[in-house]
């Protein structure tokens, strides 16, 4: 380029406020957070959400009668003293109940951070590392979702022990084969962009590149994923400690609340409304949080605009 | 086609194959009849020991996995060894469990795909109409119910309305107890009523949730389809509304919904279960929660080998049905 040319006149850089600094850099997080605000079913779940859990962890601070207190005659109808009546064996219903929502509220968080870190991990290597690895993996998670997950925790709590955590600890161990799978399929996608090229050519170890790049680019469908696993787990937990091998008695949870009491649904209907109400609710507010997560994540497809 | 399907089933048998390994392992470290009888009062070691060695409980367990093995793949399904009941062979019973749970579930399965199907569609059609809002709204509220609850809900429901029509002077029409072993008698109409009142509800309470998903799946395929530009296309050439929405964009909106009906099996299984035990039926359910509560090895095998071939079946069902529908994807 001849040198005698005059330079192109550059604007000066100036100094001081411009009409750039007006508007602040947004963080993603506080663009979903504003996004999933503004979801009023999503907003509304969440309320409920937070009242569940409140109920089962402050419950007790508040209704303070003992759960395994069975002083009381069996089957007494709903009264000041037992709000919700008692149980054949002459429990305070509205004390179950509360220990119940707590117990299957633990169980369906453990399960769902569990199954999710289980699966993340997994499918980000699978995916990353390719090859063997992948082939390993893959066919492994294909084993796990051919046996049955209900069977397979019937199995092992009867041969462990039907305490809260150990039911945790099996769904969550044969429950993360679809979180797996979909992180799998992201991950090939995503390892092929250029921004992980420039990681491993950075020299990014594995760990790295999976925990620093592949994780936070994934993490919309990670956390809707973990939200709708919270939905799922309630509905598992529920179901295995009904047909008696989950949950165990003296401990109790919402699904075996109803176990023991389905039979007095028309004789005594408080029993089996109470507890199902919790669930429903439960699991409604969860999926609620999930599809407004969803659409706050990924505002493409939302029905809200944000 | 037929050389895909051959190949699936050619990759299934070892996934299967070493399934096994893992169950049969799970199943024996889980505990058997004999170790549950050490516990009890009044029995001493060396009878414990007699009965092990009865079962063949006291060989190594890669040895009882191999003999179990090379008798499954013969036929020989081995024998419940369950305390205290009359011992039966695995086989017959899995089958027969087998048997009753199908016919509740896809008779439930059928009715669900119909009418989530044409629920989805219509919902879909008139996006946002009343009848898309309570479509939308009860489908999330089966979504969020567990199985047990609607079949407790409907059991309750079908005692009262016995009720009814007893102090009508009518028979009982709705079985909410374990249904009669052997065929319905009597002559034709009797039939029909025995065979309905005995299906009805369980069916019905395993049909409303899977209902919920394949309503909600199909609705939205469907609306994707709708605003794709093909249809766009259709229906710019002036084609009637009708054949766009029959002939164009609904033959491709029941592609997804192929494979939700794989997906839905294993979650059909798990309500078919608790259904049953509500219901009082003797199928798959049963013979689970039975197995596990006697610790019966051989049975449990049984269980999990023919759920697990079943799930197999039911996805290469799935991904060969996705291959007719759509001509797009090339089964190779």
């Amino acid at each position: 380029m001849p040198s005698d040319l005059p330079l192109p006149v550059l604007p000066a850089l100036t100094h001081g406020p411009s009409e750039f600094d007006a508007t602040k850099a947004r963080k993603q997080s506080t663009m979903v957070l504003r996004r999933f605000f503004r979801h009023r079913l999503a907003v509304a779940g969440l309320a409920v959400f937070v009242l569940i859990v409140a109920f089962g962890f402050l419950g007790p601070l508040l209704w303070t009668v003992a759960v395994d207190d069975t002083s009381s005659r069996a089957y007494v109808p709903p009264s000041p003293a037992h709000p919700l009546g008692t149980s054949q064996t002459g429990n305070d219903m509205l004390a179950q109940l509360i220990r119940g929502t707590r117990l299957s509220v633990q169980i369906a968080l453990v399960v769902a951070v569990g199954s999710t870190v289980v699966g993340v991990v997994l499918g980000a290597l699978a995916g990353y590392l390719r090859g063997f690895v992948d082939g390993v993996i893959s066919r492994f998670t294909d084993l796990m979702l051919i046996i049955p997950q209900i069977a397979v925790a019937a199995i092992l709590v009867r041969a462990l022990d039907g305490s809260w955590y150990m039911v945790a600890f099996i769904l969550a161990a044969f429950g993360w084969m679809q979180v797996a799978r979909i992180t799998r399929g992201e991950t090939l996608a995503l390892a092929q962009r250029d921004f992980i090229e420039a990681a491993r050519a950075a020299g990014a170890g594995t760990r790295w590149i999976i925990f620093r790049h592949l994780v936070p680019n994934m993490i919309g469908s990670i956390t809707v994923n973990a939200t709708l696993a919270v939905a799922t787990a309630v509905l598992s937990e529920t179901a295995l400690s009904f047909i008696g091998l989950g949950v165990q008695s003296p401990d109790t949870s919402l699904g075996l609340i109803i176990s023991e009491n389905y039979s007095q649904i028309t004789l005594r209907p408080w029993l089996f409304w109470g507890p199902f109400v919790v669930i429903v609710l439960l699991s409604l507010a969860v999926n609620f949080i999930g599809d407004g997560l969803r659409d706050a994540f990924d505002p493409r497809q939302t029905k809200v605009r944000a | 086609m037929l050389r895909y399907t051959v190949r699936r089933l050619l990759i299934s048998a070892p996934i299967l194959l070493v399934g096994s390994l893992l169950a049969f392992f799970m199943v024996a470290a889980a505990g058997n009849p004999a170790a549950e009888m050490r516990g009890r009062p009044g029995v001493t070691e060396t009878q414990v020991k007699a009965l092990e060695s009865s079962m063949g409980l006291d060989q190594p367990i890669i040895v009882r996995y191999w003999n179990w093995l090379i008798d499954f793949l013969g036929g020989d399904w081995g024998q419940s060894i369950a305390l205290g009941q009359a011992k039966v062979d695995v086989f017959d019973s899995t089958m027969r469990a087998l048997w009753i749970t199908a016919r509740l579930v896809v008779g439930a399965e059928v009715l669900a795909i119909v009418l989530g199907v044409a629920v989805g569609v219509l919902a879909a059609v008139k996006q946002y109409s009343i009848f898309d809002h309570l479509a939308t709204s009860s489908a999330f509220l089966m979504f969020s119910m567990p199985v047990f609850c609607v079949a407790v809900i409907l059991k309750s429901y079908g005692i009262q309305f016995n009720n009814v029509l007893e102090s009508l002077g009518m028979d009982r029409w709705l079985s909410t107890v374990s249904p009669a072993t052997g065929g319905f008698q009597g002559d034709f109409g009797e039939q029909v009523f025995k065979y309905t009142g005995t299906y009805l509800l369980p069916t019905l309470t395993l049909a409303l949730v899977s209902f919920a998903a394949y309503s909600r799946f199909q609705r939205a395929s469907m609306l994707e389809t709708l605003h794709s530009d093909y249809v766009r296309t259709a229906r710019a050439k002036g084609i009637s509304q009708r054949r766009v929405i029959f002939r164009h964009a609904f033959r491709n909106a029941m592609i997804p919904v192929a494979t939700l009906f794989s997906l839905n099996s294993a979650s059909l299984l798990s309500g078919a279960i608790v259904t049953e035990f509500v219901f009082g039926w003797r199928g798959m359910g049963h013979l689970l929660v039975q197995s596990v509560r006697s610790f019966d090895p051989y049975m449990l095998m049984g269980w999990l080998m023919v759920t697990a071939t079943l799930v197999v079946l039911f996805n290469l069902a799935a991904d060969v049905l996705y291959g007719i529908l759509d001509p797009r994807i090339r089964l190779a």
